[in-house]
């Protein structure tokens, strides 16, 4: 199928994107930044073709529904929202060098997809058919793939931190690559200001649609509990700034747990722990 | 009160008020919730799980509430705490905030015309002329603006979106509308689970705590049916169940409710009456078959005929050879099948296998007649989950408040431009609540507009 085809490009594209994001962090070359940046965008095209195939093929199957509804189709879409929130958050803000900490998370979560994960197409199972699917998918990977770019920020925060603790270092040196540490814990938040009213939303529409076909909003499920204690994290962070002792380090760590959670939310749940979520499993 | 006990009291309030407080609970409640996700939790917990844990750790588990927790006195208690949190939070501060909304700073201090951005512009005019035009230009640019004099000096404030505010303490309050919300619904409603044989029909419904709960009406399944997707290629029905569909009817006091005639019950499209509603939840089947039905289709003409076959029963075919049922066969993957022998009269019998989910297999093997397996006896019973819960407005009117109060709380900012005019000259300030950066440049642009006016 034309769509199999057009993800495993994708899947090169991102690759080249977050090599040419590696050069720009070693040669600080402009014109590599440009190419990643350009490379990441390539990509994100070829996958949004891609996805509305893969759409329109599933209808050609007679099982129409949107390409959001297993494991591979998530984790491709997992990729795609990264792209476009890390996309979004270079052109407002013109700070390249992130994409050497964001695209690979993309990339990860593409290359993972297209090896590892079976790719057909199957018929939606009669819990899942329902509008609620596309909202509530959509909501969630929008919000997890802004919690990622917080995460790939936090990261270069700490980096970047650490390395003026020991003292600054010669100008044009690796460091002098990154935004100011006010910048990045300034990006930080921001990513997860888009993040968390998105995650609520995600949690939101999943509780009107579980109650929809289950009768119940909130039954405390594992996959329900751990979007709560996602959701507690971030709360905790958008608190912790306010808060004498809280801020700079401390909040990107907890932008970071808050990551690591999101991905058990995501995937631990699915592949560790039972639950009425288990469509999203491997087998 | 003494100063003593005062001084406890203030402790005690500044405790509850406090955002250290408001963190541990947000990381506490994150990590306590984790428990309930690793260690099983009631209804749900297999009898085999028993036999890995020691009596002692499980007698450990029982005591913390861990096989229950998120209802467990100390997890409600945190719940409770930081409720009481934020309730305290919103006390202490809103008051501030609606006094800095309705009575704000319309002479800005020295102390904040140093910190706040700003700009000077000369002005032509007389002073009267200058304060009228700029009044005129703040009206058109941001609100009309408040005028205070002071000695030969005009203050001129406007503001911009200054209820935004109020969006975190929309998010706040929305929260405890939600648990109230969940709370209503824990106390008047119920969660309730049926199972309807086809044909038979209920009138009360059994609560998860085991009591019996009347409806007021009466439900009859009519039909309970599972269809298949199709296979890939067109060889009948998959494995794949598409829908599973009750059809039931309403009947109150004797009578059919109107418009609840045979209505259809699927996943994903629950049926409300009266506030209690039907949700497709599981089915199966009420009791064993005892005669099964067969399409027989001669190969020669195509005509069909319908049989019944009992268990230790011979049943003529139409061509006057002798069938029988000989055994039935449930496997994955290829679902329900019967053995059949046929004979002639004083033959040996021929075996074969006919496929419920395969109604044109038989085809192949041959013989003159096809046989395709259509249906038994047997009645399937539907399982419905039964609902009343009248706090579900509720929960729902808080989450949309939350998500307002987001977004009001996150993309919304109070701008204010102060603009102080002197003789000869007057000085624009600015602040924003939030997204200096972005108001920066706006007020850059507002500032330089105003220098090309000439006032």
């Amino acid at each position: 199928m034309l769509s199999a085809k057009l993800f495993n490009a994708t899947t090169i594209f991102y690759m080249l994107s977050t090599l040419a994001f590696f050069g720009y962090l070693a040669g600080r070359n402009k014109t590599v930044g440009l190419a990643g940046t350009v490379l990441a965008w390539g990509g994100f095209a070829v996958q949004t073709v891609a996805t509305g195939l893969r759409w329109k093929e599933s209808y050609d199957m007679g099982i129409g529904h949107a390409p959001l509804s297993n494991l591979y189709e998530s984790v491709v879409f997992f990729a795609w929202s990264i792209v476009l929130i890390f996309g979004i958050i270079d052109i407002k803000y013109k700070y390249r060098i992130i994409g050497a900490f964001v695209m690979p998370f993309a990339l990860l979560a593409m290359a993972w997809g297209q090896l590892y994960l079976p790719a057909d197409i199957n018929p939606l199972m009669p819990a899942l058919q329902s509008n609620w699917l596309l909202y509530h998918v959509l909501t969630c990977f929008l919000g997890y793939a802004a919690f990622a770019v917080a995460c790939g920020v936090s990261i270069m925060y700490l980096i970047k931190a650490k390395s003026e603790e020991k003292g600054a270092e010669a100008a044009g040196g690796l460091m002098s690559q990154f935004p100011p540490t006010k910048v990045l814990d300034d990006l930080n938040y921001k990513a997860i200001m888009v993040g968390f009213p998105l995650l609520t939303l995600g949690i939101i529409t999943g509780a009107a649609w579980a109650n929809y076909a289950w009768g119940t909003y909130w039954s405390w499920d594992p996959k329900e509990t751990w979007s709560l204690i996602v959701w507690f994290v971030y709360a905790a962070f958008l608190h912790a700034r306010f808060t004498k002792g809280w801020v700079g380090k401390r909040a990107a760590w907890l932008s970071i747990f808050g990551f690591v959670a999101t991905i058990f939310c995501y995937l631990g749940v699915n592949l560790l722990l039972s639950g009425l979520h288990s469509y999203g499993s491997l087998s | 009160m003494s100063t003593n006990q005062r001084g406890v009291v203030q402790q005690v309030w500044d405790f509850f008020c406090s955002l250290k407080l408001t963190i541990f609970l947000l990381i506490t409640l994150a990590v306590t919730s984790i428990i309930g996700t690793i260690i099983p939790q009631y209804p749900n917990i297999d009898e085999r799980y028993w036999a890995t844990i020691s009596a002692g750790r499980r007698a450990l588990y029982e005591k913390l509430g861990f096989f229950d927790m998120y209802h467990s006195w100390w997890f409600l208690a945190l719940l409770a705490l930081f409720s009481i949190n934020l309730i305290a939070c919103s006390i202490k501060r809103l008051p501030h905030v609606f006094k800095f909304v309705s009575e704000p700073l319309t002479v800005l201090p020295e102390t904040q015309q140093k910190i706040f951005m700003s700009r000077e512009i000369r002005l032509q005019g007389s002073l009267e002329e200058a304060k009228e035009k700029l009044a005129a230009f703040l009206s058109s640019r941001v609100a009309r603006p408040t005028v205070t004099q002071d000695g030969n000096h005009y203050h001129l404030f406007s503001q911009k979106n200054a209820w935004c505010r109020l969006g975190v303490y929309v998010v706040h309050f929305s929260i405890l509308v939600i648990f109230a919300g969940a709370i209503i619904g824990n106390v008047w409603g119920y969660k309730a689970f049926v199972a309807i044989v086809e044909g038979d029909k209920i009138n009360s419904v059994k609560a998860r705590n085991g009591k019996d709960i009347p409806l007021g009406f009466e439900v009859r399944c009519d039909q309970f049916t599972v269809s298949y997707y199709d296979a890939p290629g067109g060889r009948g029905p998959s494995q794949m169940p598409k829908e599973f569909k009750s059809i039931l009817t309403l009947t109150e006091n004797g009578k059919e409710v109107p418009d609840y005639k045979h209505v259809r019950l699927v996943v994903n499209e629950p049926l409300t009456y009266k506030g209690i509603t039907f949700y497709q939840s599981s089915y199966g089947q009420a009791n064993d078959p005892s005669t099964f039905f067969f399409n027989v289709r001669r190969r020669a003409d195509g005509t069909v005929s319908r049989i019944a076959l009992r268990p230790g029963m011979e049943t003529k075919l139409p061509d006057g050879r002798l069938a029988a049922i000989v055994d039935l066969t449930e496997e994955h993957g290829e679902g329900l099948a019967a053995v059949l022998g046929v004979r002639t009269a004083g033959g040996e019998p021929k075996f074969f296998k006919v496929f419920r989910n395969d109604p044109n297999l038989d085809d192949l093997r041959g013989d003159s007649l096809i046989f395709s397996f259509t249906g038994t006896d047997a009645r399937m019973y539907t399982g419905l989950q039964v609902n009343k819960d009248p706090g579900v407005w509720v929960v729902w009117t808080g989450c949309i408040m939350m998500c307002v109060g987001l977004c009001i709380a996150f993309f919304m900012s109070h701008k204010r431009v102060w603009i102080v005019v002197q003789h000869g000259y007057a000085r624009i300030y600015g602040n924003a609540s939030k997204n200096q950066p972005a108001f920066q440049m706006e007020f850059e642009a507002l500032a330089e507009e105003l220098r090309q006016q000439n006032i």
